[in-house]
């Protein structure tokens, strides 16, 4: 079920902008590996890469290789609608669907490609996959009311929810607390460290107590200046990056000292 | 007219900005609400005009009516021949306005997408008489072939009944014209709404494995239904009320089931034609049917509205 990943060599342009440069990474299965840097370094670009929706955007493309558990994502033949559906995606401001309710919310991936599934089946999957997402006593009374009307936490866990009923591979999260009060982030912070049980996290943050507190593994990106790459600087334990970096410009900016 | 009312306050720091707007607040909200009253004081003064100006062919004793049979045989072919047409339109201009909207917003590259829109917003401002014109002397004879071949192999079902008409000038021909007359308002509108999806809703499906068309199943379409049944009402009430284009193509005449057979008449098209050298009840007559007209069109919006606001718990704006 959950599965490594292996990137190398990859650059990443946007147009005939390179915004992300030469990028070698492994990254464990059933481990949360988060990725770090300033504003505008490539976290977003290089963390869409790994499912393909950077292919979303006009113009944005991908060179190099990512393997998920040494099958090459880019390869010929492989269509970016499954590697999606492998690998999910949660996004920085919670998106459930506004015109669909809790229930056919956590649904909406496992229904796609017209696969049918029973009333039964749906059910046991809506119930596992929100308690998965530490949602279910919230909404277990609710679940036709529409997912636009829970708390920004709860649309957040409600989005985690329905990426996992598609029982992917790998989860890769782009700042999926920063939208969110305190609470709400703990709870958030609590999720991941359960669902590396089970799967693959990838998660971008800004806040560096965050990725300290949740992450085994942790890669600093930063960037040389506007219109120049973003750059994986280092790599390693989280605990190596945060007390003992190995690059000057990793630990100035672990220990706030960034320009 | 706001600038004077600031100017007349001393100039002094908060109070002066604080008064400004609120002058200028009044005064919009007076101008808004006069609006408001005019629009409503405007459309009484016509449902007033024309109940008076009907009132006396409700009054006359049903032989002096058209037809000799009262008012209500006099117009209820009319009301059918009226919704028929706008329902072929809106059956051919619905799914197709719909298609283009997508493919412009959705799947055209931009360089092929801007000129493809607007050369349908072009069709909105060819005049109607423009279009009656040519499908009358273009399209209706063009169409004579595929008539005769429906009235030979589909001639069991009603509304393909033969003999064909040999001009082509039928209500089927009408519903086209008015189909392609409605095209551009449903395109535009849907169009408008299609590309305002949230950017956000659409990578959430396709980040759980949508393809294109799923995605927009998924999100654009749920985000826009509302938006889509204002465009089709629309258009509804522009074909309904559509006069030039009909009474230049259709060959009228009395209800009939076939459609590729001369026959039927619109409401609009009846007034138009006849309106010239009415006097007397005649013209309170055609008057009425125009009232029966504006009674159909107030329908139809309000059936709009129900369905709308059925869609309100789970639309995008919550
Ligand atoms: N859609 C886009 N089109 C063009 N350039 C983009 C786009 N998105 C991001 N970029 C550029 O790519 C670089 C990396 O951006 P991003 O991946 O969003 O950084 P981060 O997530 O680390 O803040 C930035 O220079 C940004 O301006
Ligand atoms: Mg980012």
């Amino acid at each position: 079920m959950s599965k490594r990943i292996d990137v190398d060599n990859l650059n990443v342009y946007y147009g005939d902008f390179l915004a992300v440069e030469d990028v070698k990474m492994g990254i464990d299965a059933r481990s949360v590996t988060a990725f770090i840097g300033p504003s505008g370094c490539g976290k977003s670009t290089f963390l869409r890469t790994l499912n393909r929706m950077h292919e979303v955007i006009p113009g944005a493309r991908a060179e190099g290789q990512v393997l998920l558990d040494g099958e090459d994502l880019y390869g010929p033949g492989v269509d970016p609608v499954v590697v999606r559906s492998m690998i999910g995606m949660v996004f920085q401001r919670p998106n459930p669907f506004p015109t669909m309710s809790i229930r056919d919310n956590v649904l909406a991936g496992v229904k796609l490609n017209s696969k049918r599934i029973s009333r039964g089946d749906a059910d046991a999957l809506v119930e596992s996959s929100l308690q998965g997402a530490n949602l279910w006593n919230e909404v277990k009374d609710r679940l036709d009311k529409p997912g636009s009307g829970l708390s920004g936490g709860q649309q957040q866990r409600l989005c985690i929810a329905r990426a996992i009923a598609v029982k992917p591979d790998v989860i890769l999260m782009d700042e999926p607390a920063s939208a969110l009060d305190p609470i709400s982030t703990l709870a958030i912070e609590d999720l991941i460290n359960e669902l590396k049980q089970d799967y693959t996290v990838v998660i971008v943050t800004h806040n560096m107590q965050q990725a300290s507190r949740i992450s085994d593994r942790t890669a600093f990106f930063n960037i040389q200046g506007t219109g120049k790459p973003g750059k994986l600087i280092e790599y390693g334990p989280t605990s190596e990056i945060f007390s003992n970096p190995k690059q000057q410009q990793t630990e100035d900016y672990v220990s706030g000292r960034f320009g | 007219m706001s600038t004077t009312v600031t100017t007349k306050e001393p100039a002094s720091g908060i109070r002066r900005a604080a008064a400004g707007g609120q002058a200028g607040d009044s005064v919009f909200s007076a101008l808004s609400l006069g609006a408001g009253v005019l629009i409503l004081a405007v459309l009484a003064a016509v449902a007033v005009f024309l109940s008076l100006q009907a009132l006396p062919t409700f009054r006359a004793p049903a032989e002096e009516i058209s037809g000799g049979a009262g008012f209500f045989s006099y117009i209820w072919p009319l009301v059918i021949g009226t919704v028929v047409a706008a329902l072929i339109a809106l059956v051919i201009a619905t799914p197709l306005g719909i298609l283009v909207a997508l493919y412009i917003s959705h799947y055209a590259p931009a360089r092929i997408a801007k000129p493809v829109g607007y050369i349908i917003d072009l069709l909105a401002a060819i005049p109607s008489v423009v279009y009656g014109a040519w499908g009358t002397t273009v399209l209706a004879s063009s169409l004579v072939p595929f008539y005769t071949w429906a009235a030979e192999h589909l001639g069991f079902i009603p509304i393909f009944s033969g003999p064909a008409s040999q001009t082509g000038k039928t209500m089927f021909t009408a519903g086209i014209v008015l189909a392609i007359m409605v095209l551009p308002i449903i395109t535009a509108m849907s169009r408008e709404i299609f590309i305002q999806t949230p950017k956000l809703h659409e990578e959430a499906a396709l980040a759980l494995g949508a393809t294109r068309w799923e995605m927009i199943r998924m999100t654009v379409l749920p985000f826009a239904r509302p938006g889509i049944i204002s465009s089709v009402m629309l258009a509804l009430g522009r074909a309904l009320g559509e006069t030039m284009a009909v009474a230049l193509v259709l060959s009228s005449g009395p209800l009939m089931a076939s459609l590729i057979q001369s026959g039927n008449q619109t409401i609009a098209a009846e007034i138009a034609l006849n309106f010239p050298e009415a006097y007397g009840l005649r013209l309170s007559e055609l008057i009425a049917a125009g009232l029966i007209l504006f009674l159909i069109t107030l329908v139809v919006n309000m059936i709009a509205r129900a369905i709308i606001a059925r869609y309100k718990e789970f639309s995008g704006a919550n």
